[in-house]
């Protein structure tokens, strides 16, 4: 009989005790053990974050993933792509799922303070907006009242839209699905008048219906969303990494850096260009990289302008405008704080 | 051969250590130990780990204000000025009406497909057996969705609703009634409804009675009727039709006024009742079959026509094998309305574990009180049931 306890306990200690271990060693240290980065991504949002027939993901925030491993292990494939809803990211980067989130989620401040979470940065500027079938005939969200209104329910779109219809007294029925698929779907047979979500959304998601061209995006934005990478509290090494990989594709954008003009670049004689590609200063070991990190991004990725037009931009089927997305030299919103 | 000269041996008395009952015990006692340990470290390895990553923990939440918007509500719930506490009871309210509606009409139809399946009518027979094969064969969910579709495909837009008599209006937004409105003099309508029903009840238990004693039969259906239906609808004339209705007209997209039944909710009604329904009828056909043929036979023989065989002999022998079986059916569709969230049904689990765990980050807590909630109720409805069933068992002879 003691034995038995005495085994019982044990398996219960190690049980009770095998959490907790994590904090000790620092993720990056992990990843590159691992040989993997788990990326948490959307569950197939075009442009964003979908995977292939051949189930190769693709999009803007998938680009931040394959960019972070092609920095730790000169390979853009070591990643592991795990679509997660809304409803489940946050537990499943909470609970050490995935290394990190990149799926558009938006930066408010409850999350990113009372959640254990931390934001990253801003690759994507959003804001919510509202699809209406044309044969209604409206040209403004201040005309949905009465409306019945689609959306997804668990997250920010929820709590702006009430906003947005309280704040201008109009009256509406919200019906809100578990998934994105579920949304427009109910949308497509009738069921809501409305449809709402980020407007990057919104284009993405029009894609799916049956005859794109009969929906249109209402121009009345109602909401900040700024949309960016989030990685699990106290882990500072690895939040500068997932941070400075995206400030590193924005700098490289800013400074004419390319896939195409990479070797070109690499002998330039630009002091800003030389710490940015790591021929000047030790950056990339400062946060536990290799010095030609960007290097690496820029060879397998490519800078932020090239993963905007090639997934939601003018070469993709998105075709959004980069608008607010446009580097701060041009009159956008995109900014990075310089490297030296 | 000697006898033995040594004191009786009084078994458990040698040695406690041998003693199989004190034995049992004390496994009993460190099997307990063992599972509380589990529990409290698992518990306390939760809390250091909620504090050491800073994630807000604790029930503060459940005051705060919601701000989100929920379409179908028992109570009153708004963005503006409801808690979260409120949306649980939103959810709540809407689960156990979808799940007591749907345990009602599941009870009735599972009866009827059970019994029509053993029927001697052949149609009736296999047209039963298709339905319970084809229901019990495909994942709730995919049918929740066929439902969903076959509910909103067929269904015109608001502007071109269908009308149907006494003002109901059926569009893809709902089926919208007309709301009745009580003027004075209105309630002294409800209380003589509600009066029939005591009555008619009382009438029926009183019928009974004299039918035991004296075995005479009195038109317990007629009267109830009289009394439920017919006595209020004279007072309502003789008050001068103090009830009038608030009926359902276009306005901008959709119909303003009267009461909405969302088609959310009509199809995970009809998706639970109809699924249900299909295990409910093999339970009563197996119930039924446990039921000595001997019986009818018998009730035959004395003259007993094939209705009243069922209803008075078959039947309530088959129920007390029909019962406990019949109490895991409605556990099943009370936990399977939880699926509602796929359909946009505004259910506990989709207000609750889907908007407020997602507004509030308090994933422990809120999964925590979503399973007491299904717990409470499971238990519950058990104990309703076993109680019947107790009830029913007293029959046996």
């Amino acid at each position: 009989m003691n034995r038995f306890v005495s085994a019982a306990l044990a398996v219960a200690a190690t049980a009770a005790f095998a959490g907790g271990a994590e904090a000790q060693t620092g993720l990056l240290a992990q990843v590159k053990s691992r040989g993997q980065l788990i990326c948490g991504v959307g569950p197939g949002l075009a442009g964003f974050g979908i995977p292939d027939a051949q189930g190769n993901w693709s999009g803007l925030d998938v680009d931040l993933c394959r960019a972070i491993s092609a920095a730790v292990f000169n390979d853009p494939a070591k990643v592991k792509f795990i679509p997660l809803s809304s409803k489940d990211r946050f537990t499943a980067l909470q609970s050490g799922e995935v290394d990190l989130l990149s799926r558009n989620t938006t930066w408010t401040m409850s999350r990113d303070t009372s959640l254990g979470l931390n934001f990253a940065g801003v690759n994507y500027y959003d804001g919510q907006g509202f699809m209406v079938r044309k044969k209604l005939g409206i040209d403004s969200a201040l005309k949905l009242a009465g409306a019945s209104v689609c959306t997804q329910q668990g997250t920010t779109t929820e709590l702006n839209l009430a906003d947005f219809f309280r704040a201008n007294k109009l009256k509406y029925e919200v019906v809100a699905f578990a998934s994105a698929d579920e949304t427009i779907k109910a949308y497509e047979s009738g069921r809501c008048d409305a449809f709402t979500t980020d407007a990057s959304g919104l284009y993405a998601e029009r894609l799916k219906l049956g005859v794109p061209t009969d929906h249109i995006v209402l121009p009345d934005i109602i909401s900040k969303e700024p949309l960016g990478p989030v990685v699990r509290h106290g882990d500072d090494t690895w939040l500068d990494i997932v941070k400075w990989t995206h400030f590193a594709m924005l700098n490289a954008e800013e400074l004419g850096v390319t896939k195409a003009n990479l070797d070109e670049m690499l002998k330039s004689e630009n002091p800003e260009i030389k710490r940015l590609l790591g021929t000047e200063g030790k950056f990339g070991e400062a946060v536990g990289l290799s010095n030609d990190w960007v290097v690496r991004i820029i060879k397998h990725v490519g800078n932020y302008g090239e993963s905007f037009e090639r997934n939601v931009g003018a070469n993709s089927l998105l075709k959004i405008a980069r608008g607010q997305n446009a580097l701060w030299t041009k009159g956008g919103l995109q900014y990075a704080p310089p490297i030296r | 051969m000697t006898t033995i000269p040594t004191e009786p041996v009084q078994p458990g008395k040698a040695s406690l250590l041998y003693d199989p009952k004190i034995r049992g015990y004390v496994y009993q006692l460190a099997l307990l130990a063992v599972v509380g340990f589990l529990v409290y470290s698992a518990a306390s390895n939760a809390i250091e780990n909620l504090r050491a990553q800073k994630i807000a923990s604790g029930f503060g939440f459940w005051h705060n204000a919601a701000g989100f918007d929920v379409n179908q509500k028992l109570i009153p719930f708004s963005a503006s000025g409801s808690t979260y506490g409120q949306a649980f009871w939103v959810g709540l309210l809407n689960t156990l009406l979808v799940a007591s509606i749907g345990i009602v009409l599941a009870t009735f139809l599972g009866f009827f497909v059970g019994v029509a399946r053993l029927s001697s009518n052949w149609i009736l027979a296999k047209i039963a057996m298709v339905y319970v094969e084809v229901i019990r064969n495909l994942p709730l969910l995919l049918q929740l969705f066929f439902w969903y579709n076959a509910v909103l495909k067929p269904l015109p837009n608001p502007r071109q609703s269908i009308a149907l008599p006494a003002g109901i209006l059926l569009n893809n937004r709902g089926l919208y009634l007309p709301d009745p409105q009580l003027e004075p003099g209105g309630s002294l309508i409800v209380l003589t409804f509600l009066l029939g029903i005591v009555a008619a009840i009382t009438f029926r238990y009183w019928a009974r009675k004299q039918q035991t004693a004296t075995g005479k039969q009195y038109p317990v259906g007629w009267v109830a009727l009289g009394l439920v239906v017919v006595l209020p609808f004279f007072v309502y004339l003789l008050m001068g039709r103090p009830i009038t209705f608030i009926y359902p007209e276009l306005a901008g997209f959709n119909l303003r006024g009267g009461i909405q039944i969302f088609p959310e909710f009509v199809a995970l009604l009809i998706g639970l009742t109809t699924y249900t329904a299909g295990f409910i009828a093999e339970v009563v056909r197996a119930g039924i079959l446990a039921v000595s043929k001997g019986q009818s036979e018998a009730a035959h023989a004395l003259g007993l026509r094939p209705g009243p065989t069922l209803k008075l002999v078959v039947i309530p022998q088959a129920m007390r094998v029909i019962i406990p079986p019949l109490t895991s059916n409605y556990l099943n569709l009370t936990k399977n309305s939880s699926l509602a969230v796929a359909i946009g049904y505004p259910d506990l689990v989709q207000v609750f574990t889907g908007t407020v765990l997602n507004q509030t980050g308090q994933a422990v807590e809120v999964v925590a009180i979503t399973m007491a909630v299904y717990l409470t109720i499971s238990l519950v409805t058990s104990l309703f049931m076993n109680i019947y069933n107790k009830r029913m068992a007293l029959v046996e002879r």
